[in-house]
């Protein structure tokens, strides 16, 4: 079986975002980038299905700016087999991703496909869902556990109330959730081989995707800053304050 | 009068609560039906709904086939329903839970239009304001004209409608074909009999450097017991040793957003503050009445904790 | 090929050059040698999740070395970079100020305000379009060392190890996604570690290469970059200042640089000869950014980013030898900043280029320690080596000195010596007798409005971050010493010197203290290692890629 992998460059996890001086976005300056952390997880998968032998190649996609190639050098350096980078320098939407994740699908006709459950720049949390939809196959979101039989997929998901199990049939799109996995320390000898693995690099005009209609982005801003609230003189004055805020039930 | 469809977010047994606080956003948009999608045993999260105020008819829609709330199942009935059901509706709507989230980009793919992830503030009937980089930024968007709008709900940003009304329930046929390639297998339900999860708790409370010692966060899990709350702590406690780390609150730890925070003896570094900024009401118990946590909570009692807390507790037996 | 070590199977990788550090110097040094040897395999290891995610300095910077380096760099300059304008300096006094002379040579006509993080991203990226093999994340943590004696020679460095777990022990234990460090292998390694380089400190005393030097002396530098209201920064200005909140006999002064984009760089450097152990670092560089000039600036912007980084001062006659068998120290890792210019950056790539042609021509680094010496950027040192050494009699013997030596252009046959910085403090007993510095605290401002609150909060801004779970990194030899003789000679001056309260001292739950690390809150900057005065911290590198994130710093 063939995995298809998505992975987005994002402004990396650890990096405290702020907003740029004319409010039209975030800073980039000097900013680093890294993979989608639950791409990232989505790729660690679908290496340890191959490692497991329930998977013969896995392949790694991302629609992003010439960068991201980047990432895509990580994704093979961890142990992805190729890459194809469609190259967009302009933002891409949830659904015209989808769109072009579903183009891509028809030429590279995978058997499952792994994307992370939400990338953390936009927080959309929609690409996985739209592509299942446009693709008419099962979607498994949230997805913390994993296992195949046969042609199912066993997807253990983390929803509100708890841990739900559903089957899918195969092919699908699992996006996956954090405690799925912990990806691997990419090792410096496969950084090295990384570089001769096959990394395509093609327009994203040539998906021929239709454009969808699109969200227009106005300001951006940071959030209210929390104001303090009141010094109460003793425990009596709390308990009546939550009272009369309604919190306490 | 825009018409907003609401889709309902339920076990079977009770409506969620974020359905509460999104008809409160709903309300603001049009005139609010909330879809229920259920079997013929499961209809009593209908009757909930219409209770809530500012519902104007709840559509009851039963098929055996909606006995899990299965994406790829429900999409296709919802699209239905947006699209067709009576010259259709403007605006489609599910809470932002793992069941909204995961149900609605499904819909909007198959209607062909964008979704707006976590509407948090309704500026016009088309433009919004939502949280991207984990709420560290709050950007606008704007919904083109011509299309229905599609949003999930952020239900920690709306408080809950009451319960002082009486739709109408209306049964609703929804003519789609539906999927067999997923099924549900079972749910594991979390929480039960122990403390509620941190990440989800309505109420938790925190304790700090300040508690002192292993044995003396005692206080703070008797505390959380007596008011059903989850247990956190800030990374000072941690480090010490007093509590395992997965039990950390704050930018390294866990993000969260309980309606009600108990910081006890923790200072407030911005590193903890980080994990808790949608946190409803924050409550700081500290001996240093400087701390900067009195900066940001709500209600602060400056004094010592060892003091204050079995008073606390005393206070909420007198107060049940 | 792999190699067994204490039974841990490593992989073997070989070069001609492996160089560790992603710094200015490094970066020279494998830029130019791939312009003289371009079939080298050559390595460049960088401790930082990413190039430039570690690295802090001022800075205005002479611009001939980079151009002799990459000259297309003024086509394509880092995303901060202003042409230097007006230079100021001021004395301060607690409510005032003061205009003095500019000394000559912190005059910046021609240099330009640059983050260095952001042009070293610009080195990286063209050392990797030559063919360097540039490898962030990946921290240098062994020397290898072959044979003994006399015959002892570097082979390269060992990585250190990632996914390893905290368990009691100094050196931990392998976790679930352990993946052992490789070993480099290379004909010459190269030392580019920048102040402090924890393998150029072991090698510094492995092959006494400091046996010819007097002390190494350190400055303790902050940084932060703050967005200002609209129309306040004047970009280009570059404004030093001396005196307040320092007293005369502790060395340090301020600097803000102007940028576009209502931004300013605000920082400050403390000699970490400073002798009274009560003091604060970090508290004095607060206390500078609430003098009226500065606060005037300040008031209403917004801090983006901080960070903190030690600063090698001693100058010529505390360079170490830079050369050894088969390993090199360039850069800060040797010590050629020139500290009356305040500027290390040309430096650093002259000695980095140097290195290169020196290999290239001589197939080995022998002679190189003679050849910087004799070149012009070792001129350069021999012509200021009296001017900081002459500070350690207070800031206006310093500023007298100074002036003398300039006039003489450094031809004086005298040298003066650089005093060790860990044993510079005064104990507690002593400090209290003569009371001197502890009065410095008292004309400070009581109440500080200005971001970050205190040291956590600055730490918040460099974006740090260490892996939960490994082994601290902040190796103390015996911290018993901590709660008696520390506490009792000089107050445990840990907990105020380090900028981000790395070091607390805490209830030991049996009515006593003990020492406790928050080592994820370290920026790397090395001052634990060098003041502390019992000198048994160890500063030794955490997993790869921990650490600050600083931006455009």
């Amino acid at each position: 079986m063939k995995i298809l992998v998505g992975i987005k460059r994002v402004i990396d996890y650890n990096v405290r975002v702020q907003v740029n001086r004319d409010g039209t976005g975030v800073v980039k300056d000097g900013v680093k980038m890294s993979i989608n952390p639950f791409d990232e997880i989505a790729v660690e998968e679908a290496l340890r299905m191959k490692e497991r032998g329930d998977a013969a190649e896995v392949v790694v996609v991302s629609i992003g700016p010439e960068a991201a190639q980047q990432q895509l050098r990580t994704a093979l350096a961890m142990g992805a087999d190729r890459a194809i980078l469609y190259q967009a320098e302009e933002e891409v939407q949830p659904l015209a991703a989808a769109r072009a994740l579903l183009a891509i699908i028809k030429a590279e006709d995978p058997g499952l496909v792994l994307l992370g459950k939400q990338a953390i720049d936009d927080d959309a949390n929609q690409v996985g869902q739209m592509l299942a939809a446009l693709w008419d196959r099962p979607q498994a979101t949230f997805v913390s556990g994993l296992e195949f039989i046969d042609s199912v997929a066993r997807a253990t998901r983390e929803v509100d109330a708890g841990l739900e199990q559903i089957d899918v049939e195969l092919p699908a799109v699992i996006t996956v959730d954090l405690r799925l996995n912990e990806p691997r320390f990419v090792k410096m000898p496969d950084i090295m081989k990384a570089k001769r693995k096959p990394l395509d690099i093609r327009p994203f005009a040539e998906l021929g995707v239709e454009m969808p209609p699109q969200l227009e982005t106005g300001l951006h801003e940071p959030p209210p800053k929390r104001q303090g609230g009141i010094k109460v003189e003793s425990v009596e004055a709390l308990v009546k304050a939550l009272h009369d805020k309604g919190v306490l039930s | 009068m825009s018409r907003v469809l609401l889709i309902a977010d339920h076990d079977g047994r009770t409506l969620n609560t974020g359905i509460a606080r999104s008809v409160a956003c709903a309300r603001q948009l049009g005139d609010v039906h909330v879809a229920v999608f259920h079997t013929a045993d499961t209809d009593a999260p209908c009757a909930a709904a219409a209770k809530l105020d500012g519902v104007s008819r709840v559509l009851s829609v039963s098929n055996p086939a909606n006995n899990a709330p299965l994406a790829a199942v429900l999409a296709p009935q919802i699209a239905e329903l947006a699209n067709g059901h009576e010259d259709g509706y403007d605006y489609v709507l599910a809470p932002s839970t793992t069941f909204g989230k995961d149900v609605l980009p499904r819909v909007a793919a198959l209607m062909g239009v964008p979704q707006v992830s976590d509407l948090m503030e309704v500026i016009d009937a088309r433009t919004f304001k939502r949280p991207i980089y984990a709420g560290n930024v709050i950007t606008t968007v704007k919904v083109p004209e011509g299309i229905p709008v599609l949003a999930t709900v952020r239900i920690a940003s709306f408080p809950s409608s009451g319960q002082g009304a009486t739709a109408n329930i209306v049964s609703a046929t929804v003519d789609a074909e539906l999927p067999t390639h997923t099924r549900y297998v079972g749910l594991e339900e979390s929480g039960g009999g122990d403390r509620p999860d941190l990440q989800s708790a309505r109420c938790v409370v925190a304790g700090g450097r300040g508690v002192g010692s292993k044995k003396n966060f005692d206080i703070i899990f008797r505390l959380a017991d007596k008011l059903g709350a989850a247990v956190g702590a800030s990374r000072a406690a941690v480090d010490a040793g007093y509590v395992p780390n997965d039990m950390q609150v704050g930018q390294t730890g866990k993000i969260i957003a309980p309606d009600l925070y108990f910081a006890i003896g923790i200072s407030g570094a911005i590193q903890h503050m980080t994990g808790i900024k949608d946190a409803g009401c924050i409550v700081a118990i500290n001996k240093d009445g400087d701390a900067p946590i009195f900066e940001a909570a709500d209600l602060g009692l400056v004094g010592d904790l060892f003091q204050l807390l079995p008073e606390l507790e005393k206070a909420l037996d007198a107060g049940e | 090929m792999s190699e067994h070590d204490n039974g841990i199977e490593r992989e073997v990788m070989e070069y001609d050059f492996a160089i560790v550090g992603g710094g200015p110097a490094g970066f020279a040094c494998a830029i130019r040698l791939k312009e003289r040897q371009p079939d080298a395999n050559i390595c460049l290891l960088e401790k930082g999740a990413e190039v430039g995610a570690h690295i802090l300095s001022g800075c205005v910077m002479e611009p001939a070395p980079l151009d002799e380096l990459m000259a297309a760099w003024r086509d394509d300059p880092p995303a901060i970079c202003v042409p230097a304008g007006r230079d100021e300096f001021r004395f301060f006094t607690k409510t005032r100020s003061f205009r003095l002379p500019t000394p000559p040579q912190m005059h910046n006509a021609g240099n330009f305000i640059v983050s260095l993080g952001e042009l070293c991203k610009q080195l990286a990226a063209h050392a990797e379009s030559l063919g360097v093999e540039v490898f962030a994340g990946f921290p240098g943590r062994h020397p290898l060392i072959e044979g003994d004696g006399p015959a002892a020679r570097v082979i390269g460095v060992r990585c250190g190890d990632m996914g390893v777990e905290a368990d009691g022990t100094p050196d931990g234990r392998p976790g679930p996604g352990f993946a052992p460090g490789v070993d480099i292998h290379a004909k010459t390694t190269i030392l580019a570690e920048g102040c402090r380089g924890s393998l150029a400190k072991l090698l510094i005393a492995r092959f006494r290469l400091d046996r010819d030097a007097t002390p190494q002396t350190y400055g303790l530098g902050f940084k932060e970059l703050w967005r200002l209201p609209a129309g306040r920064a004047t970009p280009g200005l570059i404004q030093h200042s001396v005196g307040w909140p320092l007293d005369h006999k502790t060395y340090g002064g301020s600097f803000v640089y102007h940028l576009d984009e209502d931004r300013v760089y605000v920082g400050y450097v403390v000699g970490l000869d400073y002798a009274d152990p009560r003091f604060s670092p970090f508290e004095a560089f607060q206390q500078f950014k609430h003098h009226p000039d500065i606060i005037r600036l300040l008031e209403g912007g917004e801090i983006i980013s901080s960070g903190a980084r030690t600063i090698i001062e001693g100058g010529l006659q505390a360079l170490p030898r830079m050369d050894m068998p088969g390993a090199l120290l360039i850069g800060d890792a040797a010590g050629t900043l020139n500290v009356p210019k305040i500027k290390g950056v040309h430096q650093a790539l002259r000695s980095g280029m140097l290195a290169a042609e020196h290999l290239a021509a001589h197939g080995s680094g022998e002679g190189y320690d003679a050849a910087f010496r004799a070149s012009p950027a070792g001129r350069e040192l021999h012509k200021v080596r009296n001017i900081r050494p002459g500070f350690h009699g207070g800031l206006w013997l310093g500023m007298a000195n100074g002036a003398l030596e300039t006039v003489l252009g450094g031809r004086g046959p005298w040298t003066l010596k650089t005093h060790a910085d860990w044993n510079s403090l005064q104990n507690q007993a002593a400090t209290r007798a003569h009371g001197a510095q502890a009065a410095m605290a008292a004309h400070w401002h009581a109440e500080r409005t200005l971001a970050p609150r205190d040291r956590l909060a600055s730490v918040y801004f460099a974006n740090t971050v260490h892996e939960e779970g490994q082994p601290v990194h902040l190796r103390v030899a015996d911290t018993s010493i901590c709660a008696t003789r520390c506490a009792e000679e000089y107050g445990n001056p840990c907990t105020r010197f380090c900028p981000v309260g790395v070091y607390e001292m805490v209830d030991d739950g049996a009515g006593g203290r003990r020492l406790h690390i928050n080592a994820s809150n370290c920026v790397h900057c090395k001052a634990c290692d060098i003041k502390d005065p019992y000198q048994i911290i160890d500063w030794v590198t955490p997993e790869g890629g921990s650490g600050p994130n600083y931006q455009t710093l």
